[in-house]
């Protein structure tokens, strides 16, 4: 008898504990995984941040893109080079992929020269056959594109630490920033300095040993493995310098600024 | 009488549901990202069977033109994926409850078993612990599989930074693909374990939210949780 009045509290005690911690347990679950909905509605529904340097990104995922590019940043290094190959394995077919900036059918390259603006009254203006009568550097890498794509392609010109020597434009290098545009201004980038300074980062005018052609940015184009081709801005108008971050073309329509590889 | 049968852990349970979210939302992002250049396919002979994805399927689940976007959220979200990733890992270490989890000298034979078993071609199953041999060969690998996203997605991420860890990914354009197949696998993963939660229960899915299962005894065996071998899922 004694027994079974035991066996009787020890059961309800059981029943008692099992509804208290299913309680508990199915309490936080909802609560929790309610939140963590009202949370993703949040972000997902997020504002634009302000148009500017940047632009179209939700703001607080423009704010993680920049943080994780500052962290990201950290790892790189002059050293890291990107993976070469032998000229037989470039490709013949070169891909096309963008003519942003380079639609001025009055555009005629043998009037061109690079403008590098050492101040905002100081331009120097560079000729091509100047540049070509610097060292030339050439490189076959496996050119990234942001959609996905990559493709080895073989481009030659001048290393850009040999043009910033050679014109005397150390004193910039101090800078946090290059920026680059098309003659027309409607293509442009923003270049950290240590990416623009790394060692395989190329003015080119040579593509698989011959001049630029119009479509991949005759006469001059940038060639920067370290970052996707969204950098690689092709018909190269002018350089400049600055502290803050050039403006940038996509990274005003909500891409990574940084875009490093 | 009844007894409460503690099963899952805190952590684990924490981990488990705080991954699923964003998972989901890593694989809608890639999906995202892949649309840009969607190029990858099954073929034999020349001959293509299936193509990642038909249109139709992009544009019902609005997949198009959201590169930048798709971008966006897969850099955030692979911090919560890592770390959540890193802190069950290092929990299931220290714990010693990786002892339930990894495949023992007999788990491939065994699997093989419970597999017959589960379509209904073998009756018994072979005697298990906590996780019968499948779910500790499913359960490792999926673990394993999340690291070898981790790594290939970094890979494909910093390829010059973290050239080695490209190299030995076998490359740019092969850690891609690795990346797109282990979110496949993910998928599939996620559709059989599925269907064995709902056939193993709710008592079985109740737990991985309680963390207990209640197991009726007969009355006069005290404190003696029984033989009941855990329902698969």
């Amino acid at each position: 008898m004694k027994n079974q009045i035991d066996e009787k509290r020890d059961n309800n005690a059981v029943d008692k504990k099992i509804k208290r911690r299913s309680f508990i347990a199915y309490l936080t679950f909802l609560t929790v995984g309610l939140s963590a909905f009202e949370g993703w509605k949040w972000l997902y529904h997020a504002p634009s941040e302000t148009p500017g340097v940047t632009g179209r990104a939700r703001k607080p995922l423009r704010a993680a893109l920049n943080k994780t590019e500052s962290f990201f940043k950290q790892f790189f290094s002059p050293d890291h080079l990107v993976k070469t190959y032998p000229k037989s394995w470039a490709a013949k077919n070169v891909r096309v992929n963008s003519d942003i900036g380079m639609t001025d059918k009055n555009f005629n390259p043998e009037n061109w020269s690079l403008s590098v603006l050492r101040s905002d009254t100081d331009v120097l203006k560079i000729s091509l056959k100047e540049l070509r009568e610097l060292p030339k550097t050439e490189i076959v890498f496996d050119f990234k594109c942001v959609e996905g794509w990559d493709q080895i392609q073989h481009w030659g010109g001048v290393k850009f630490a040999d043009f910033i020597t050679h014109f005397r434009l150390e004193a910039h290098t101090g800078m946090a920033y290059v920026g680059m545009k098309t003659p027309d201004g409607k293509y442009f980038v923003g270049l950290d300095m240590e990416s623009a300074m790394h060692p395989q980062t190329i003015l080119a005018y040579e593509m698989n040993g011959q001049p630029l052609i119009p479509q991949h940015g005759e006469p001059l184009r940038l060639i920067i493995p370290v970052k996707y081709g969204i950098k690689n801005l092709k018909r190269i108008g002018t350089i400049s310098f600055s502290n803050q971050r050039p403006a940038d073309y996509w990274a005003m329509r909500g891409y990574d600024y940084y875009s490093g590889l | 009488m009844k007894i409460i049968k503690e099963k899952h852990s805190l952590v684990m349970r924490w981990t488990h549901w705080i991954n699923f979210p964003i998972l989901g939302i890593m694989i809608w992002s890639g999906l995202l990202i892949y649309w840009a250049n969607h190029s990858y396919s099954i073929s034999i002979f020349g001959f293509t069977l299936f193509r990642f994805f038909p249109d139709s399927f992009f544009t019902f689940l609005h997949i198009p033109y959201r590169l930048a976007e798709g971008m966006a959220f897969h850099f955030l979200f692979m911090w919560f994926f890592a770390l959540n990733g890193f802190f069950y890992v290092l929990y299931t270490l220290i714990s010693g409850e990786w002892r339930q989890l990894i495949p023992q000298k007999n788990s491939f034979t065994e699997a093989w078993q419970v597999i017959l078993h589960d379509l209904h071609i073998r009756r018994s199953l072979p005697a298990q612990n906590k996780y019968n041999a499948a779910q500790r060969i499913a359960y490792t690998a999926i673990i394993l599989m999340g690291f070898g996203s981790l790594f290939t997605g970094l890979a494909i991420y910093k390829p010059v930074q973290f050239y080695w860890i490209c190299w030995l990914c076998g490359g740019y354009h092969f850690a891609r693909i690795l990346h797109f197949a282990l979110t496949i696998g993910y998928v599939f993963f996620f559709l059989i374990h599925v269907v064995q939660v709902i056939l193993a229960g709710w008592r079985n899915f109740s737990s991985v939210i309680s963390g207990f299962e209640v197991i009726e005894t007969s009355q006069k065996v005290h404190g003696e949780a029984g033989n009941n071998s855990d329902d698969p899922a």
